[in-house]
């Protein structure tokens, strides 16, 4: 590119042209602010962002073929791999989307427990989001604090499914097992002092200027551009489109509780911060609801052609004992259909398009990540930005490789 | 947004609208959700008009997918999932084609398409029209085959290492150390629900069985 610098000389107006290189940089695969492994090629006039080109599919596993080839039980841990900062929400889709399929009603107690789970879920995830957030545009702190509580709250995910990460809690017909004794006083005990600590975080963030500096009016998205990209999620309400699933389209019991859907106004890197922030104070009111109206009860379906009977009862009654064995080796048949699942998974609409032959295995299991679709939009959001800013666009839009990539 | 009704909207008549666009074949309700079935050349003016009428408003399109069905003449499913924020529903649009035959690309409606199409691409074959950027987009570069198809075998055809000796990633065909286990739990005896000469006592199984679901 050239540009033309006019002089303004006292007697004669000189012309001179200088050349500004136009090239292309490759952003990742490993750069720590690639959110994993994004590989962004951007092409650049000068310090201008031009073009970007995501490359993705590096950590790509084939994770839809290989639950084609495993049973409907053996396909749920699959899910919390794919985006693993909220595991447990992703394995709710694909339990609703089997539910649906195979007319199974989930006792109240495990629908509960699964609204508890899904705001836990967020919170971990809002957590991490907007702390490493803060870390690709240079602020440590909040990472630091924000780790200490997500490990508390990985302390919960292990004592309900004795996993601190991958869970495989979820199963179709309600939950794994029951809560463990104690668990529910010390969530409570936590909801109390948790807004305490997002006060501190904004404290350091929401009013910080070098932080508002890098995030006000960058990467800008109106409404309706986010509409055609396929936004969801706490991106799609920081554009300002009042849309939640968990308000519209309930599902668990998040018509039993209340609790507000924050929406930005602005669209930009900045607002789709404070839409997280927000939303972890509601999740921590949802999760004391759910601890207030929940009441014991079965946790899963009673029916022991999709849960297994209890060690107790295998040891005295055969019928059981085949029970068991069946659910284990061969799982369970589910009838022929297709049906598309969504839930308001922390990032926005993660759902499973399930396609079900009738045999005892998926026949087709789309995913339909929710970072697939704002990746794709970095281009249209970064072009005309500083090379820094991109890494802050890449950082406001929640992005995890193991969903994206499958 | 706090009145809105908690259980999903009456399906019924966004059935008979979405019947009346020509070029739609057949509309049901599937589990709760309307499926409309469309000819793969009327996918565009259809996309257009379920976008931008005001009685279907779909200003998103949530997913694409695509299903292979080998037994079949036209073998591949194109599935789009739609959503409407303002009305608050949900469409689905299903296309077939063959290996061959290209499906018309509706990036020019949602831009989000054209990551969803280049998906299918990548893991069906399934060619789009009107499409400019059909690159691969999951699969290593280089990938050769459409691995979500179902005559692609699970373990794929080449497996990748790095080569101490020659200090370079290299291809080579796979080897399994332990061959692949494909169980089969179809069991001829399963369609069997009733023994011949125990009719009662399968009626009275049926009944109950009526009587425990509602």
């Amino acid at each position: 590119m050239t540009e033309t610098v006019i002089a303004h000389d006292a007697s004669a107006v000189t012309t001179k042209t200088v050349e500004i290189d136009s090239h292309a940089i490759n952003f990742g695969p490993q750069h720590p602010a690639a959110h994993g492994v994004l590989r962004l090629i951007l092409e650049m006039d000068g310090e201008v962002v031009e073009r970007a080109d995501p490359h993705i599919g590096l950590l790509h596993r084939g994770t839809e073929k290989l639950i084609e080839y495993k049973s409907y039980l053996q396909a749920n841990p699959y899910f919390d791999r794919l985006d693993y900062v909220s595991p447990m929400a992703q394995e709710h889709a694909y339990v609703l989307a089997v539910e649906r399929l195979a007319g199974i009603e989930v006792p109240e107690r495990a629908l509960w427990i699964r609204t508890l789970f899904d705001e836990i879920t967020r919170v971990l995830n809002h957590l991490l989001n907007v702390t490493t957030y803060a870390l690709d545009v240079g602020a440590i702190t909040p990472s630091l604090w924000g780790f200490e509580e997500r490990e508390k709250l990985m302390e919960f995910y292990e004592a309900a499914s004795g996993a601190r990460l991958h869970a495989n809690y979820y199963r179709p017909g309600g939950v794994n097992r029951d809560l463990p004794a104690g668990l529910a006083e010390r969530i409570a005990e936590w909801a109390e002092t948790f807004p305490k600590f997002i006060d501190e975080i904004e404290e350091l963030l929401t009013g910080n200027r070098i932080w508002k500096q890098r995030t006000v009016d960058i990467g800008v998205m109106s409404a309706e551009q986010a509409l055609a990209w396929g936004f969801a999620g706490p991106c799609l309400r920081a554009s300002g489109v009042p849309w939640d699933l968990r308000r519209s389209q309930p599902y668990a019991m998040y018509d039993r509780v209340t609790f507000q859907v924050p929406v930005g106004r602005n669209g930009d890197c900045y607002d789709r911060y404070l839409v997280r922030v927000a939303e972890m104070r509601e999740s921590t009111r949802i999760i004391k609801q759910c601890l207030e109206q929940m009441k014991p009860g079965p946790v899963k379906v009673l029916d022991h052609k999709f849960s297994p009977p209890s060690r107790a009862e295998m040891k005295r009654s055969m019928e059981a004992l085949i029970h068991h064995f069946k659910l284990f080796t061969e799982g369970f048949h589910v009838p022929p259909g297709a049906t598309y699942a969504a839930v308001e998974s922390p990032k926005g609409e993660f759902a499973v398009y399930l396609v079900a032959d009738g045999t005892n295995r998926p026949y087709r299991c789309k995913i339909r990540p929710t970072g697939f679709a704002h990746l794709q939009a970095v281009d249209v959001m970064s072009r005309r930005h500083m090379l820094a800013d991109a890494v802050a666009i890449i950082g406001s839009l929640d992005i995890v490789f193991g969903e994206i990539d499958r | 947004m706090a009145e809105q009704p908690s259980e999903s909207l009456p399906a019924v008549p966004l059935v008979e609208q979405v019947g009346g666009i020509p070029g739609v074949l057949a509309v049901a309700v599937e589990f709760g959700q309307v499926v409309a079935r469309a000819r793969t050349d009327a996918v565009v003016p259809i996309m257009q008009t379920l976008r931008d009428d005001p009685r279907f408003a779909f200003e998103q399109m949530m997913d694409l997918c695509g299903v292979d069905w080998p037994e079949r003449p036209e073998r591949f499913e194109v599935v789009y999932n739609l959503l409407s924020v303002s009305l608050n529903q949900r469409l689905r649009v299903i296309v077939t084609t063959d290996g061959a035959t290209p499906v018309p690309s509706v990036c020019t409606i949602w831009p989000v398409a054209t990551w969803w199409e280049r998906e299918a691409w990548d893991l069906y074959g399934i060619v789009f029209s009107g499409q400019s950027d059909l690159r691969r987009i999951l699969t290593d570069y280089g990938f050769e085959g459409h691995p979500l198809r179902k005559d692609f075998p699970l373990s794929g055809y080449v497996q990748v290492r790095y080569d101490e000796e020659r200090k370079q990633v290299v291809n080579e065909p796979v080897t399994l150390t332990q061959d692949f286990r494909n169980f089969d739990f179809l069991s001829p005896w399963e369609a069997i629900t009733s023994l011949p000469g125990d009719e009662k006592a399968h009626a009275a199984r049926l009944a109950a069985q009526k009587e425990a679901k509602p």
